[in-house]
């Protein structure tokens, strides 16, 4: 191979890189391994962390996945092909990604639903840059975001919208049930002025309440603004879907734009990922939409078959005119996701969520049954509830629980206090379908072991009175 | 057919969920789903039949030669795939405490400390869930650098006219306005042009090297004086990384900030269209804006840094840790590689790439850039087939795949015209080299004696040439239900 170059060594074909510039040998990496020696390590290192009863939600979820989603996913056809850019050779991939965008529309029930985004959070950010280019009756560029609204949703929306001088506000929520308020969303639309480009609704909100989604949706429509839903898409097998939010006029009902994350359909946990965020929005506002989007068309025989479509939107035609610099999508976790759905049905998905129901309220009823174990917010929550460490619980904070309970083996849910002070000595526990009778019962044991045994420390440690 | 066109009422993967459904009469009615979604309805064999022969329809690396240009197709080793998922690493909750997370955080610190020793770059963040993401992360924090020292008039990104898309979409996202520098002949950046577009309102250069024409750029200290000297900073767009990695890092070339697409030089699967992963690693001064999380050592221990201990963090790109399953096969690859293994991806990659090249030429192709060494890609256009023949490079690209080729990068980058960027990787034998070059020999043999071949290509796959003006004009985005 040198001698049809034309060199005498393969260093010689790196001689227009300045010489005094050439790297070193690079010290701080190890030297390589085989496959032995790093499954050894990998092992290892996977088994260091404790396994635990998971009991957390706070936007990612332990679901069971049929064996088959994986094995099919990682097959090297699906694995190690690369964006579809070359349709005729790209067809599983495609088609794929149509029958995903189908399946998301109808669990939706919104018009289109793009080939998706890199996670929940990213996707809302997106979903908030598209309000604003598609409300054209609305001059302002201020966005109303219940603190209802996942707060690392709405870190990530503000890091990834505020270069284009976008407002995000927030609007508070009602401390007695744990849903925010037309009146309160009304009150932050009159002190802005009135102009609100979006209003975001996020359903089951952060708390696990639910909001009043049909009031708010139609008053949102009533006031030009764009509504932007953030859903479970899992659990929109039980509750009323985005497409269908409002009581009002069947031309203007539903959500204008939903996103989400799609990891409770088939990904698993990993650390936090890889998800993919799913978006979708109504007819009109397609033009608007990021992120790749496949079509089925014909072929020159008339035969069907599948192109990315509308590309006019994007970077690689559009450069610095585009919906969004997004280039790829989260593609293999939606391949997963998408078999997810077809194997279990709307039916399988249905069962599960309303498994997820149950199961929580059977925790939360065990849970309060401990002496000082209270539920915060009044109303129905869906498979995430608020708690709190009050009356003789109360000298236990959350982190000390939580740690208490993870020697235990128990992970018992998201501390509160750092996003929500307000809410006290609050944590957030999560029940899926996954979570035995059984299971919950080890945890409201644990509970009620750690409370007695601080109880006690609290009482020796009280000195005696005569 | 679609999996929708198989369903039959009733059907389900029943074993997979409970098999009952609980009540949830305790839901307000108007807050319950009315209809069930048009979800198919299929056994799990038909789901597994379906998706098999799906997959089927795909060309990928482990089944054809993939030398699609700028995206480093190489080999995906499977033990990546297998030990990212073992359960230890699946199970974990993102919000399980650090203290009860060591093992993955392990991982995690380490591909930071190696990324950092490959590129020459102070810290590292691995939020950034694409290259797109890791450049979005990149010009923030080149914005919040200015902003910092107060100086709010660098309203201004340049990007050379060969960039990708992503470069100047970022540009914009970020809210900076973008300037187009010219790329000469010869592939370098024209530097007259550049020295008099910097300037005052300059925040920072997007600079790919080697460019996306496959040359290295020759004058980059003189590129790094210029910006430098402007007060503007160098952003690295580390699409080609594969092509110097262990040869020259962008740190010692000037550069501030990287992206590093790990999905390309690091081995991670492209998985269809991703998920991928687009690291950034920053210099010293720009070390307090890495977005978060970002994982630390203390003593012998890891834990996530949060916003209390970066106050002047860009910020949050992701609900949690960016593309964790993702970054564990990156660190994977890596350890597998180790130092000298590095090394040894750029010179074959380099080898492969200028092997190709050479034999395109004798072959009688012509070169975008004919006098110059390639990097780990190249450029020929088929300029002269066009005028000739009337074949165009799409042409070339449809009976490639007919020969069981997938095609090069085509229509890429824009400045040169009918263009195929082919890119081997180190991952290739010479055999699979000389075969595609038999079958472009082949193919320009054909475009003269018989181009409606090529017009016709291709003819083998699953589907002819697909109508693109109909399905963008038909919008059918989803099965009508």
């Amino acid at each position: 191979m040198l001698d049809t170059i034309g060199v005498d060594s393969i260093d010689d074909l790196f001689d227009e890189i300045p010489g005094h510039l050439r790297a070193a040998v690079m010290e701080a990496i190890p030297q390589g391994m085989n496959e032995m020696e790093i499954s050894r390590l990998m092992r290892r290192r996977a088994d260091k962390n404790t396994k635990a009863l998971c009991f957390m939600g706070a936007g990612a979820y332990q679901h069971h996945i049929p064996a088959a989603v994986w094995e099919i996913t990682t097959r090297g056809e699906f694995y190690s092909a690369y964006t579809p850019y070359q349709a005729e050779a790209s067809q599983g991939t495609l088609q794929l990604t149509y029958e995903y965008q189908s399946m998301m529309t109808a669990l939706t029930v919104m018009d289109v639903s793009n080939a998706s985004m890199y996670d929940g959070a990213s996707s809302l950010a997106e979903a908030i840059l598209m309000s604003v280019r598609a409300n054209r009756k609305s001059k302002s560029r201020k966005v109303l975001i219940p603190t209802t609204v996942n707060p690392v949703y709405r870190q990530t929306a503000h890091t990834i919208v505020k270069g284009q001088q976008i407002e995000l506000l927030e609007v508070p929520y009602d401390k007695t049930l744990g849903t925010v308020s037309l009146e309160q969303i009304k009150q932050v639309q009159e002190q802005q002025g009135g102009d609100i480009t979006a209003l975001v609704l996020q359903q089951p909100n952060f708390f696990g309440c639910l909001e009043a989604v049909d009031e708010i949706t139609d008053w949102a429509h009533e006031n030009n603004i764009l509504l932007i839903a953030v859903i479970n898409p899992l659990i929109m097998a039980v509750l009323e879907p985005p497409g269908e939010w409002g009581s009002a006029d069947e031309k203007v009902k539903g959500a204008d734009i939903a996103c989400g994350d799609g990891q409770p359909l088939g990904a698993p946990m990993s650390a936090g990922g890889p998800y993919y965020g799913l978006l979708c929005c109504k007819q009109a506002l397609v033009r608007q939409m990021p992120g790749r989007i496949v079509g089925r068309t014909v072929d020159l025989d008339g035969k069907e078959g599948f192109v990315l479509t509308l590309q006019a939107r994007e970077q690689h035609i559009r450069r610095s005119k585009a919906t969004s610099n997004i280039c790829t999508n989260q593609g293999l976790v939606v391949t997963a996701s998408t078999i997810h759905m077809a194997i279990m049905g709307a039916k399988g998905l249905e069962n599960t969520a309303a498994a997820c129901f149950a199961n929580n309220n059977v925790l939360v009823e065990k849970l309060t049954a401990i002496d000082g174990v209270e539920k915060v917010f009044a109303g129905t929550h869906f498979h995430e509830t608020v708690l709190q460490l009050a009356g003789s619980a109360a000298d236990i904070c959350v982190s000390e629980m939580l740690v208490a309970l993870m020697e235990k083996g128990i992970l018992g849910g998201y501390d509160l206090s750092l996003d929500y002070p307000e809410l006290g000595n609050a944590i957030l526990v999560c029940t899926t379908e996954m979570r035995s009778e059984e299971d919950i019962d080890v945890y409201a044991k644990a509970m009620q072991e750690v409370l007695s045994s601080a109880a006690s420390r609290q009482a020796a440690a009280l000195p005696e009175t005569a | 057919m679609l999996i929708f066109e198989h369903s039959s009422k009733g059907r389900n993967g029943a074993p997979q969920s409970p098999r009952d459904k609980a009540s949830v009469a305790a839901i307000p009615e108007n807050l319950l789903r009315k209809k069930n979604a048009t979800l198919p309805e299929v056994s799990e064999l038909q789901a597994v039949r379906h998706y098999t022969r799906l997959s089927q329809k795909n060309f990928s690396i482990d089944t054809e030669f993939y030398p699609l240009g700028s995206c480093t197709m190489k080999y995906n080793p499977r033990a990546c795939n297998t030990l990212a998922m073992l359960p230890g690493f699946l199970n974990a909750h993102p919000l399980t405490p650090d203290k009860q997370n060591q093992g993955f955080l392990a991982c995690m610190f380490d591909l930071q400390s190696m990324l950092c020793e490959a590129t020459g770059m102070a810290a590292f963040s691995l939020a950034p869930m694409a290259g797109a993401q890791g450049e979005f992360a990149g010009v923030a924090m080149i914005d919040a650098y200015h902003k910092s020292r107060g100086d709010d008039g660098r309203k201004e990104i340049l990007v050379p006219d060969a960039a990708h898309g992503t470069n100047p979409a970022t540009a914009v996202m970020c809210g900076f306005a973008v300037r187009e520098i010219p790329t000469l002949d010869n592939g370098d950046v024209d530097l007259d042009a550049l020295k008099l577009a910097v300037g005052p309102q300059t925040a920072g250069l997007m600079l790919t090297n080697p460019s996306t024409l496959g040359v290295f750029e020759r004058n980059i200290e003189a590129i790094a004086k210029v910006v430098h000297e402007a007060g503007g900073l160098l952003y690295y767009d580390g699409a080609n990384l594969n092509a110097i990695l262990g040869k020259i890092r962008p740190g010692d070339m000037g550069f501030d900030v990287i992206h590093s697409n790990l999905h390309k030089t690091f081995s991670t699967p492209h998985g269809g269209g991703g998920p991928g992963s687009g690291a950034v690693g920053v210099a010293e001064r720009l070390i307090p804006f890495l977005p978060l999380p970002v994982v630390a050592k203390e003593e012998n221990s890891f834990r996530y840094l949060t916003a209390k201990d970066c106050p002047q963090s860009i910020g949050r790109l992701s609900a949690f840790m960016g593309n964790p399953g993702v970054l564990l096969r990156a660190f994977i690859y890596m350890r597998f590689l180790g130092r000298e293994g590095m090394v040894r991806v750029a010179e074959f990659a380099t080898l492969n790439a200028n092997y190709m090249m050479a034999e395109a030429k004798r072959r009688g192709f012509t070169l975008a850039i004919d006098d110059r060494r390639a990097s780990h890609e190249f450029i020929i256009t088929l300029k002269n087939e066009a005028r000739d023949f009337h074949v165009s490079a799409m042409d070339f690209a449809k009976r490639l795949l007919d020969l069981g080729y997938h095609a090069p990068t085509t229509y890429f980058p824009l400045l040169v015209p009918e263009c195929l960027l082919i890119e081997p990787t180190e991952s290739e034998a010479k055999e699979a080299l000389d075969g595609f070059m038999d079958a472009l020999e082949q193919i320009k043999q054909e475009a003269e004696l018989n181009p409606e071949l090529l017009h016709a290509a291709p003819q083998t796959l699953p589907v002819k040439r697909l109508d693109e003006v109909r399905a963008a004009k038909q919008l059918d985005l989803a099965f009508a239900r």
